[in-house]
């Protein structure tokens, strides 16, 4: 008997929802399984990562507020990976549209005391603006002279984290602290404890208005991906570059311009953060979010609006697994539903058929 | 004051480390395989290989569990990229999430055990009194190192010069042709990535039991499973071209934790001594180097019509494209 991969065309949707899903649910098994090995309680530590990103509206709030900056990395990823372009430096980006943000009031670029509704635009423009020009680098590297942009892209991440670190313990360092002083109330993304006053259930419930940035930004995206022909385009280019030169597509360009817009979202996730939930810079402002944006943008297949779905995921994994111990747990966790996704992956590629080798031998592949 | 010799034979040792992962990826993508987790098999492998040395005193122990650790992982990998057909970027991105989680698992609570019992360091009589080569290379190096300085000529050997090397060169280049030779490409595939997991695996334990003992969460490898991936490209897939810049890079580590340490230079004050803010641009050098010496790889790639092998990331399916 002999087990053969036949490929197949098409694979219907609910073959892929159900594989993600038996992915995920698999993948937290093995992770079980592990725990359970080095000594932990895996029925407690999950029942706790549930309570604590969905307990009640405070945690949910929370887990919103999680999800938010891997919104906006996820749709980074997804946009690149859309032409095969492996952008791995969405972390750096993020620390950079977090400097980039924090520079306008840290500078100051703006003077004290401009109202919110300057103070704020101007930040998430510097945000992306500073993500999109470090992700500039591997793509110009990439579209001339064919440098491997994973290679760059994550020696850029080392660079960007020594850059803020830089500042942060350096220039702007309030009284040799490893952070900056506190921002300015103008610099604030308006939360939704802010208008408790109004309406009483709000209090306390931490999501920002960067989460509003991150639905909009799926909103554009999913639009311009399916309605357009730069959505059209990029698709050619993914599926087959060499052909779509041939067809009279700058390629070159696309490369530039995907990887500085998916830097500028990498961008505008830090800019989101810092002024949504930390407001200060810190170098310990990421745990990871441009690195899990990878898996959240593969969970969904590249999908804007999933990468939503997949965000929320996560963001309950990164709220909840702070607290759990030994850290690396979320990390291990992450990596094994990754590999289940890849391994799930070949059901929706190749049609599996069980045959005796006689007959496997008779058909000839194409 | 710094010392040259000093630094450069420190250099040389901490330059073992890209080494082995840099070779161990070679072997692994001149079969055609993209292994992007080395990050991840030599996290696991340093744990592996530490935890074993501590608790059982004995680190040549280690030294094999951290290499079967990395080994393994490695195996995963081989599954989903050739077996499964997996896109190895993501397969491998996937496994350095997984060796990275796993080592930080297994080593919690492990960074207060502090230095282990370490693999003896060697003089070699003779050569160690060649002037300059001599205190640099032989003085009082790990035993690791010259492991390092013996792969390099068998690895540029065996790729070359020998019959199994040609079919490893085949398999990675025209796997079809290969086949049609009665070549087994699979096997040889596997083979060459578990090759590349053992020493990935070797490499985390050059860390972990000589070169800088102890562990230190992610921060044992820092990005040097990266830095070894990008020395490939710089290398051209050659061991040898591997080898001069691992140990460069060896030597920019060195040279960045030494001038730390001295508070004046040419009289004027050290900007980059320990403790001041400006030593953050010291700590981007090797990646922005890697950067450098990756375009410069590419700009010769191009030149000269060289580079990766032709079928490096691309699954072989009797039959079907990539002959």
């Amino acid at each position: 008997m002999i087990v053969r991969l036949e490929p197949r065309a098409t694979a219907p949707r609910w073959l892929q929802a159900a594989l993600t899903l038996a992915a995920i649910v698999v993948a937290l098994a093995i992770g079980a399984v592990i725990l359970a090995f080095v000594g932990g309680d895996p029925v407690r530590a999950y029942l706790h990562i549930f309570d604590a990103a969905f307990g009640d509206i405070g945690v949910l709030s929370d887990t919103l507020v999680k999800a938010t900056p891997l919104i906006l990395t996820g749709l980074a990823c997804a946009l690149a990976f859309r032409m095969r372009l492996w952008n791995i430096g969405a972390e750096g980006q993020f620390l950079l549209g977090a400097w980039g943000a924090g520079a306008i009031v840290l500078v100051p670029i703006l003077p004290a005391g401009m109202p919110a509704f300057v103070v704020i635009p101007a930040m998430m423009v510097a945000g992306a603006l500073a993500g999109g020009a470090w992700a500039f680098i591997p793509g110009i590297l990439k579209a001339r002279l064919g440098v491997n942009e994973i290679i760059t892209t994550l020696m850029l991440n080392y660079i960007a984290l020594a850059w803020l670190q830089f500042w942060v313990f350096g220039p702007w360092s309030e009284g040799g602290f490893q952070q900056t002083g506190p921002f300015p109330r103008e610099a604030w993304l308006p939360r939704l404890t802010d208008f408790a006053a109004q309406i009483p259930v709000l209090a306390g419930l931490t999501t920002h208005l960067g989460l509003v940035f991150a639905l909009v930004a799926t909103a554009i995206m999913s639009v311009v991906l399916s309605r357009t022909r730069w959505g059209y385009e990029m698709r050619l280019i993914g599926d087959n570059a060499r052909a779509a030169r041939y067809a009279g597509i700058n390629v070159a360009k696309y490369v530039i311009v995907v990887f500085v817009i998916s830097g500028a979202l990498a961008g505008l996730a830090g800019m989101s953060e810092v002024s949504g939930v930390v407001h200060r810079l810190q170098d310990r402002i990421s745990p990871g979010y441009g690195f899990t944006a990878i898996i959240i943008a593969y969970l969904a297949r590249l999908g804007p609006w999933r990468v939503v779905l997949a965000s929320i995921l996560f963001g309950a994994l990164i709220l909840a697994g702070r607290e759990i111990q030994p850290s690396g747990v979320p990390a291990m966790i992450q990596g094994i539903i990754l590999f289940c996704l890849i391994a799930s992956d070949v059901l929706l590629r190749y049609r599996v058929r069980v045959g005796r080798p006689a007959e496997a031998t008779a058909t000839a592949p194409t | 004051m710094i010392d040259l010799t000093l630094i450069l034979a420190a250099g040389v040792a901490s330059g073992t480390v890209l080494l082995f992962a840099a070779i161990g990826e070679i072997f692994a993508e001149r079969a055609g395989v993209l292994n992007l987790g080395v990050e991840g098999m030599m996290l696991f492998g340093a744990v592996a290989g530490f935890s074993v040395a501590a608790a059982t005193g004995n680190p040549w122990l280690g030294l094999v569990v951290a290499m079967l650790a990395g080994g393994l992982l490695s195996l995963l990998h081989a599954v989903m990229a050739i077996h499964l057909r997996a896109e190895q970027v993501i397969s491998g991105l996937a496994l350095t999430f997984l060796g990275t989680g796993l080592a930080r698992v297994l080593g919690d609570g492990l960074s207060s055990v502090g230095a282990v019992a370490t693999l003896p360091r060697l003089t070699v009589p003779l050569l160690a009194e060649v002037p300059l080569i001599g205190p640099v290379l032989f003085r009082e190096q790990s035993v690791l190192t010259y492991v390092g300085f013996l792969l390099v000529p068998l690895a540029v050997y065996w790729i070359d010069r020998t019959r199994p090397g040609l079919h490893l060169r085949a398999v990675g280049e025209r796997p079809a042709a290969a086949d049609a030779q009665g070549i087994d490409v699979v096997r040889l595939r596997y083979l060459y990535v578990l090759v590349g997991g053992l020493l990935a695996g070797l490499a985390g334990a050059t860390i972990t039991l000589a070169i800088s003992p102890g562990w230190f969460g992610d921060q044992t490898t820092n990005g040097r499973g990266w830095i070894a991936i990008g020395l490939v490209i710089f290398a051209q897939w050659s061991p040898l071209r591997a080898a001069l810049g691992a140990y460069l890079f060896g030597a920019i580590f060195r040279f960045i934790i030494d001038i730390q340490g001295v508070p004046a230079v040419l009289g004027f004050p050290n900007p980059f001594q320990a403790g001041r803010s400006a030593t953050f641009f010291l700590e981007m050098l090797p990646y922005a180097f890697v950067i450098v010496v990756v375009v410069i790889g590419s700009r010769e790639a191009l030149r000269r019509r060289v580079g990766a092998p032709a079928a490096l990331g691309i699954p072989y399916v009797r039959g079907e494209r990539g002959g």
